[in-house]
């Protein structure tokens, strides 16, 4: 453990950097395009289930042929690697976003709308407050799933702490194999309780602290 | 007129027909209850009023304004809604919720925060439940804040679709005498959905009867009680409310029984004291030759005087208690019971006499409006016929 810190413990700063900077740009992506769909579905019920369709059917694409896929179109790096991972992050973001808003009761959004909120006021008002802690669910989910699959990411070359674990695969070092899968987890970890404390500090008061 | 509705239709997609030619004038300050079977189209036609449905044909003005040229989320802030699942925002605290609609319209936080305070006091709710959340407050005192969130806009006009449908018997009369007092002491206009008579009945200035998307009846509490106009809103009315409202709707005349007794001024002691034994009677009222109540005498009187007077006239007593018959039974019956009469003379405008109460119907009536007639098959053995039969024959008179 000592040694392998000392072998490679500048490396392994830097992995990790490039893979938190992967998951982090495809989640992003991710949430800008997926809860602003989520929320205009509820608006377009009759073609919502069409685009839930279609995020699912991109979910089910093995991560290595979608990786695959993307060499064509971006070449190699982490351009690609960020493209994949954004559209692997969509679906749980989109079904929750959609979900949640939709599980709104409808008697808060009708008062809102009979009191004289106009449908946009009652999105940012009533719905997306009502639906945030859903959202945020989508999101954290979203976030364990991509941070675990940029660990493939360096297959293309977008480098990452899979190179440690591809590495170690290759010359059956246990080390680096360990030395790689290890820091994934706990940086899936660590995400996970941070995006947990944002999804508490976004989820409505209801009482008086 | 306040708010005009013409000629509304409202046919949902599908084909299902809500509301069929409704016609309906309210003036400023009514207090007008939609009231029917479930699925008549109260909720429809009352949610064509704020634009949150469109009709499929029909006008409806409001000051005169076609609302179909009003812009629906402007029109919708100048008319409150109330709904029965409250729709407090549960993130939001008290006071922004009662601020909602006054914050859309941009007033200043001063003024908003005014607002919140004047409201909190109109519900008796202390000021720092402003500060707290819907779920901290019991069901009641959430929809008084539902109430008032309606108003806080200086809304003119409120729409309630069974507003108190969930609440406690207790509250629920808590909040209708909030209403009430609301409409009548701010001049607020409402619009009241309920499938609840007793609730219709007292807060109504106007009651709409519908049925299967049509108007029934348009009429005040007690001219439905006294006039329902068929079966249908006589069973929504119920058996029980008729009876428990007849001392309010029955007049003197409809109870009295015909042809009383009588004798004139001028008749000889001998004659009235005959036809006092005629008829067994111990008292006979005394009317002139136009049949204008006079006095009455008694056997007791007769006997007194049998010897000293000669005309009924001289001896009978001229400062009597009568009703009219067109005067209420529930005006009366308190003032004649207390007298301890037993039989009451009956005039008409004109003074003249037209029949008598007897406590015997009195005591009926009472006792049917406090205890409905439910037992009225064992209660009628023991009780009532037998003091209706005696007037009729023996009598008193
Ligand atoms: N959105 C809708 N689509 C089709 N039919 C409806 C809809 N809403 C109500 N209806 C029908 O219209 C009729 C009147 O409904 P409603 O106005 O809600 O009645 P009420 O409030 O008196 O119970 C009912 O038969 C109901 O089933
Ligand atoms: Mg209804």
């Amino acid at each position: 453990m000592i040694t392998f810190l000392q072998n490679y413990g500048g490396q392994l700063l830097l992995k990790t950097w490039q893979h938190l900077y992967i998951s982090a740009f495809s989640l992003f992506l991710g949430v800008i395009v997926a809860v602003p769909i989520g929320i205009l579905l509820t608006r377009a019920k009759p073609i919502a289930n069409t685009v839930m369709a279609i995020a699912s059917m991109l979910q089910t694409i093995p991560a290595m042929a979608l990786l695959a896929l993307m060499i064509p179109f971006f070449g190699i790096g982490a351009i690609p690697a960020i493209v994949a991972l954004f559209i692997y992050s969509l679906l749980p973001i989109l079904r929750n976003t959609y979900l949640g808003m939709k599980d709104v009761e409808p008697a808060l959004i009708d008062a809102a709308k009979g009191m004289g909120l106009t449908n946009w006021q009652s999105i940012i008002k009533v719905e997306v407050p009502m639906a945030a802690p859903v959202i945020m669910a989508g999101i954290r989910l979203s976030a364990t799933y991509v941070i675990a699959w940029a660990a493939l990411a360096s297959y293309i070359g977008a480098g990452g702490l899979g190179d440690f674990i591809f590495n170690g695969l290759n010359l059956y070092r246990t080390d680096l194999i360990l030395g790689g899968s290890i820091p994934v987890i706990i940086l899936a970890l660590i995400v996970d309780w941070l995006l947990g404390k944002l999804e508490a500090a976004v989820t409505p008061k209801t009482t008086q602290s | 007129m306040f708010l005009t509705m013409e000629h509304l239709n409202k046919t949902y997609p599908g084909g299902k027909v809500a509301v069929e030619d409704f016609n309906l004038e309210i003036e400023k300050g009514e207090f007008v209850c939609f009231i029917g079977t479930s699925g008549s189209g109260k909720t429809t036609t009352m949610r064509m009023i704020n634009r949150m449905l469109s009709q499929t044909s029909g006008t409806i003005k409001l000051n005169g304004e076609d609302i179909s040229q009003i812009d629906p989320v402007k029109l919708r802030r100048q008319i409150g809604y109330v709904i029965q699942n409250i729709g407090l925002m549960p993130h939001m605290t008290i006071r922004d919720n009662i601020t909602l609609v006054p914050r859309l319209l941009k007033w200043s936080q001063d003024k908003m925060n005014e607002r919140a305070k004047e409201m909190i006091k109109l519900v008796e709710l202390p000021e720092d439940y402003l500060d707290r959340y819907p779920s901290q407050l019991s069901g009641g005192q959430q929809q008084r804040i539902g109430v008032v969130r309606a108003l806080a806009a200086n809304q003119d006009l409120v729409l309630m679709d069974e507003p108190f449908g969930a609440l406690d018997p207790i509250t629920r009369e808590a909040l209708q005498d909030l209403v009430k007092d609301l409409q009548e002491r701010l001049g607020k206009t409402f619009v009241f959905v309920t499938h609840d008579m007793d609730e219709a009945l007292k807060l109504s200035t106007r009651i709409v009867v519908m049925d299967g998307g049509d108007i029934i009846q348009v009429d005040t509490p007690d001219g439905i009680l006294r006039h329902p106009a068929n079966e249908f809103v006589e069973n929504l009315i119920g058996k029980d409310r008729l009876i428990q409202a007849r001392p309010s709707i029955t007049t003197v005349g409809q109870v009295m029984l015909k042809n009383p007794i009588a004798t004139t001024p001028g008749k000889s002691l001998t004659v009235a004291l005959r036809q006092m034994h005629d008829k067994r009677v111990d008292s006979l009222l005394v009317t002139d030759e136009a049949g204008i109540l006079k006095g009455v005498i008694g056997i007791e009187d007769v006997d007194y005087n049998f010897n000293s007077a000669t005309s009924v006239g001289d001896i009978m007593k001229r400062d009597i208690f009568y009703v009219q018959s067109s005067s209420l039974i529930r005006d009366t019956v308190e003032r004649i019971l207390k007298r301890g009469l037993k039989n009451i003379p009956v005039v008409d405008e004109n003074h003249r006499l037209v029949g008598i109460v007897t406590r015997a119907t009195l005591v009926d009536i009472v006792y049917d409006a406090l205890w409905g007639d439910e037992d009225e098959d064992e209660a009628s053995n023991n009780i009532h016929h037998g003091e209706d039969d005696a007037p009729a024959e023996g009598g008193e008179q």
